[in-house]
């Protein structure tokens, strides 16, 4: 039953083949065998999520046919979630227990989605390997000992490892598409603005994008579908339709144009993860796409520019954790001084510290025209690329990740290289369009993924195209041994 | 050395918006601590500011009664420092690009000559929640009701060259918001507050350093704390000594300012555009809209009063003074048929008997149309001035309309001619002895001596006789 696609489980549910709470029980069976060595989920809801499926299993008999009715998935730990511990992977919001669902929360429990627990994470979703959480590190279930990507690397590992049908994500500079790469899933960053962000703890409000991972892009189209929309509490959510995105899935890809990014395939990127992506391009070639080189020319100025913004907006997203209303509190504070000091200094992980510095650093009076000022500048350089690049082609396609998934503490001790593994995910952040992941030929038994870049709200095109590819291939249908 | 004293004044006021500017929590005074915060005034985790537009559209009325600019385009920022009763961390405010640039009011200096006054911008901004450090027993309370309040910062040029310009400016653009209904004005409350920046320089010469003064939560404060900071500075720089730049508190009680703090200890704010808020883009239909549905300025209601009512100038700035008291004047006039009549009732008995009660005048007992309807019947004759005041009286006691009081009451003027005339005789047959004191005195002595009579008569009358034909017949029957 796990392994089943969510059109097969919706199926199933409405013909009575299985209940919700059969298939949530099966879920968290899987959970509690699964994730005492993965590590990826931080809360699991077993009493809530089956009442949450009897209550499916009772719209379903109603006549609900919604889709993800009664569908078992998991939150990354970012949304916040009305009674249910959200702790952003960090000490500080241990025992902060939100009031509210975040929208896509909300909207997700109205689509009938049972929730059986809350995804680990890299601590306030900065990180590329989730080793940054208060939790400790999530492995890769294709290998124990590797890391499964991050921010949103319990969430990848669980949908990898069928502990749940789906999961939500957030992706700031690849936190949805890396993971997904490393764990062989399909993942979704969706335009900025597609999908609103109240309720999810921010991190850098103007990169910061929930998205869907799922086993396919036909399961992602399903998320993404109650998932995207506009939402008035959130000021940048976009006010734009949201089409069907399952309906245009099979279109064909005859005349396709497929841009093809010299700067992605160059120096820094291991051969075999290059001869995959190749793989994949001629995929689609076969299926009558047309592959175009094209140049992106600022692409190397992608990651010190979002390290300049992203730490910059971090350092004043996180002053709201100061000990004062909620979260962490250090014992027996002397003063004010000493209760700012002391909450901040162990309410927060050394990497959340790090970038609290560096955006303070860069917002200070007589910087901030030299960083923040400058990097805003290069990130409309980095979009005018983009916009170029789309007067010719359709989607761009390269690498998700430099290499596939490294061992856990190989990179954790060198910030400036575990940067870089995200060198290929973060222009598309800065740039505010939607991207994707998807798994193609593995390399060394390892997951690679493929990252699909659309225009802005190409989101049906990005699904369409991933789900071609995975009608024609089963890249994405493969299992992590032991989890099958 | 003659000094000349330069003054800055920023004021907050607070917009009289229902909810807050960035969430939907009500903004009423004076509720229980924290019953109205809701979870974005608390800045928990993942909530969002949403921009309340009737705050926007207040910015644009001050903007446009101000004749300033008005910005296509406007940016919140995040004004960064900690402070327990600032949830977020930040303050948003506008910092590059206000929504307000350039005006100018005009204050009347004391020999009635006319100061523009320039206003450097005016931007929107959310207040802070407030610290309650009594009552705690060595801890700090937080009140987090006011977190969220919309405010517009209206920050001037340094114009003014003494407290009381500063003063005059500062109740300019009290009487402005007011008068938009934007602010309700409330010193006591904090819904207007004044900071000012304050420095000498010998006549002429280059600006001093400055000192910012705060906690001036009255007109006489503010004219006080800016007096004692100018001998302050003088006499400090006249010792050798140098003005450094600083934030000095306002003590009423000690009369005296002291440091706050310095520039030095001052925050490095690190303002970047809110990410999280979209640019204001006014297109220009709004502005137009606002422009269209103004209301009458105080200035321009001075003239007008002046102009149509026939009165003076200082009449006309007494009665339009708040907006409140140019209405009821108005109606008032309207309603008795003599504007002039009214403006004296108003600005004297009138707002006489609401100081004397301590009242506000929206608790006033007596309406408008109760006072020109009062004010009616003494340009028909119904009844005499001196009549009129018991009847406001008793007007202002709750026994209802002045008819109804002057019927009860029997104060009816008496016109009857027959009547008085009998009256008259009867007191001229009374005091024989004054009669032919008036008759042998000459032309010059006799209208003093006229009063004798007529005050008999009115103290036979209850009051009540006609003043004007009981003179007539006296004068004819002496």
């Amino acid at each position: 039953m796990h392994n089943k696609s969510i059109s097969e489980l919706a199926h199933g549910l409405r013909t009575g083949e299985f209940t919700s709470v059969e298939l949530t029980r099966v879920h968290l069976d899987r959970i509690a065998s699964h994730n005492p060595t993965l590590n990826c989920l931080v809360s699991v809801c077993e009493e809530g999520a089956l009442q949450e499926a009897e209550l499916a299993d009772r719209r379903l008999r109603a006549g609900d046919v919604g889709q993800l009715a009664g569908i078992p998935i998991v939150h990354k730990d970012i949304f916040c979630t009305d009674g249910v511990k959200t702790s952003c992977g960090s000490r500080m919001l241990d025992n902060f227990i939100a009031p509210y669902d975040a929208h896509v929360v909300s909207r997700l429990k109205q689509a009938g989605v049972v929730m059986l627990g809350k995804a680990n994470m890299d601590e306030f979703a900065m990180g590329s390997s989730n080793e940054n959480s208060f939790y400790g590190p999530v492995h890769n279930p294709w290998q124990a000992g590797a890391v499964p990507g991050g921010s949103s690397g319990g969430s990848a590992a669980a949908v990898a490892a069928r502990l749940c049908v789906a999961a939500t994500g957030t992706d700031t500079g690849g936190s949805i598409r890396q993971p997904a790469a490393f764990c062989g899933i399909t993942g979704l960053k969706p335009t900025y603005g597609r999908v609103s962000r109240y309720g999810m703890v921010a991190f850098a409000s103007s990169l910061d994008q929930g998205g869907p991972m799922a086993r396919s892009a036909a399961d992602a189209a399903a998320l993404l579908q109650v998932m995207a929309g506009f939402d008035g509490r959130d000021s940048t959510s976009a006010e734009q339709p949201v089409p069907d995105y399952s309906a245009t899935l099979n279109d064909d890809l005859k005349g396709l144009r497929i841009g093809v990014p010299k700067e992605y395939l160059g120096e820094g990127l291991e051969a075999a993860i290059a001869d995959s992506i190749q793989a994949a391009l001629g995929e689609f070639v076969r299926q009558g796409a047309e592959l175009v080189d094209i140049s992106l020319p600022n692409t190397h100025l992608g990651v010190p520019t979002y390290y300049v913004v992203a730490p910059a907006e971090c350092s004043s997203n996180l002053s709201r954790f100061d000990g004062v209303r909620y979260g962490y509190r250090c014992s027996e504070p002397r003063d004010l001084e000493d209760l700012y000091k002391r909450s901040r200094g162990e309410g927060f992980g050394a990497e959340v510290k790090r970038r609290i510095m560096i955006g303070t650093y860069a917002l200070s009076a007589g910087y901030y025209d030299a960083y923040y000022l400058k990097a805003q500048k290069i990130r409309h350089l980095i979009s005018d690329d983009f916009r170029a690049a789309f007067e010719q082609v359709d989607v761009i396609m390269g690498p998700t990740a430099p290499s596939t998934a490294f061992g856990i503490g190989e990179k954790s001790a060198d910030p400036v290289t575990m940067y870089l593994s995200d060198i290929y995910t973060i222009a598309v952040n800065l740039a505010g369009l939607p991207g994707m992941s998807v798994p193609v030929r593995p390399v060394n038994g390892m997951p690679v993924g493929l990252q699909l870049i659309g225009n802005y709200f190409q989101e049906a095109r990005l699904l369409n195209v991933a789900h071609q590819l995975q009608q024609a291939t089963n890249w994405h249908s493969a299992t992590p041994a032991g989890f099958e | 050395m003659q000094w000349e004293t330069v003054i800055g004044l920023e004021i907050h006021a607070q917009l009289a918006t229902r909810s807050k500017i960035f969430s939907g929590a009500s903004t009423a005074f004076g509720a229980e601590p924290n019953t109205q915060a809701c979870t974005i005034d608390l800045g928990l985790p993942g909530v969002l500011p949403v921009l309340n537009q009737e705050a926007v559209r207040m910015a644009i009325t001050f903007g446009v009664a101000i004749q300033a600019e008005i910005a296509p385009r406007s940016v919140f920022a995040r004004k960064n420092y900690f402070y327990p009763d600032l949830p977020k961390g930040y303050q948003i405010s506008q910092f590059e690009l206000p929504i307000v640039g350039k005006g100018r009011v005009e204050i009347e200096l004391e020999d009635g000559t006319l100061k523009p006054v320039g206003v450097t911008r005016a931007h929107l901004e959310e207040d802070a929640g407030k610290s309650l450090h009594e009552d705690f027993h060595g801890m700090t309370g937080v009140d987090l009701n006011r977190a969220g309040t919309p405010l517009l910062e209206i920050v001037s040029e340094p114009d003014m060259r003494s407290a009381k310009e500063a003063v005059a400016y500062a109740k300019k653009i009290h009487q402005i918001v007011q008068y938009l209904g934007i602010c309700d004005g409330n010193m006591q409350e904090g819904s207007f507050r004044c900071d000012a920046n304050v420095s000498v320089r010998p006549k002429g010469g280059p600006l001093g350093t400055r000192a910012e003064l705060k906690n001036l939560n009255s007109f006489r404060f503010l004219e006080r704390a800016i007096n004692i900071e100018v001998e302050r500075q003088i006499d400090l720089i006249e010792g050798g000594g140098a003005v450094v730049q600083e934030t000095r508190l306002y003590d009423a009680d000690k009369d005296e300012t002291r440091s706050m703090r310095s520039k030095e200890e001052a925050n490095d704010y690190r303002y970047f555009p809110d990410p999280d808020l979209l640019p204001v883009e006014l297109d220009a239909g709004l502005i137009e809209s606002v422009r269209a549905g103004m209301p009458e300025l105080p200035d321009a209601k001075r003239a007008r009063f002046a102009r149509d009512y026939g009165l003076s100038s200082y009449d006309a700035a007494v009665l339009t003074a708040s907006k409140g008291l140019a209405d009821y004047f108005e109606l008032a006039a309207k309603v008795a048929g003599d504007a002039k009549l009214a403006a004296n009732w108003v600005m004297g008995e009138f707002s006489g008997a609401l100081n004397q009660a301590g009242l506000a005048l929206e608790q006033s007992p007596v309406s408008a149309e109760q006072l020109g309807g009062m004010l009616l019947r003494i340009v028909d004759n119904t009844i005499s001035g001196k009549i009129a005041k018991q009847v406001f009286e008793a007007m202002w006691a709750g026994e209802g309309s002045a008819d109804r009081i002057i019927e009860a009451r029997g104060l009816k003027q008496i016109t009857d001619s027959g009547a008085i005339e009998a009256v008259v005789d009867a007191v001229l047959q009374a005091n024989p002895e004054q009669v032919a004191n008036y008759r042998n005195a000459d032309e010059q002595k006799r209208p003093k001596m006229l009063g004798f009579f007529v005050g008999q008569v009115m103290k036979q009358s209850k009051g009540k006789a006609n003043p004007q034909q009981v003179n007539e017949l006296l004068l004819k029957k002496l």
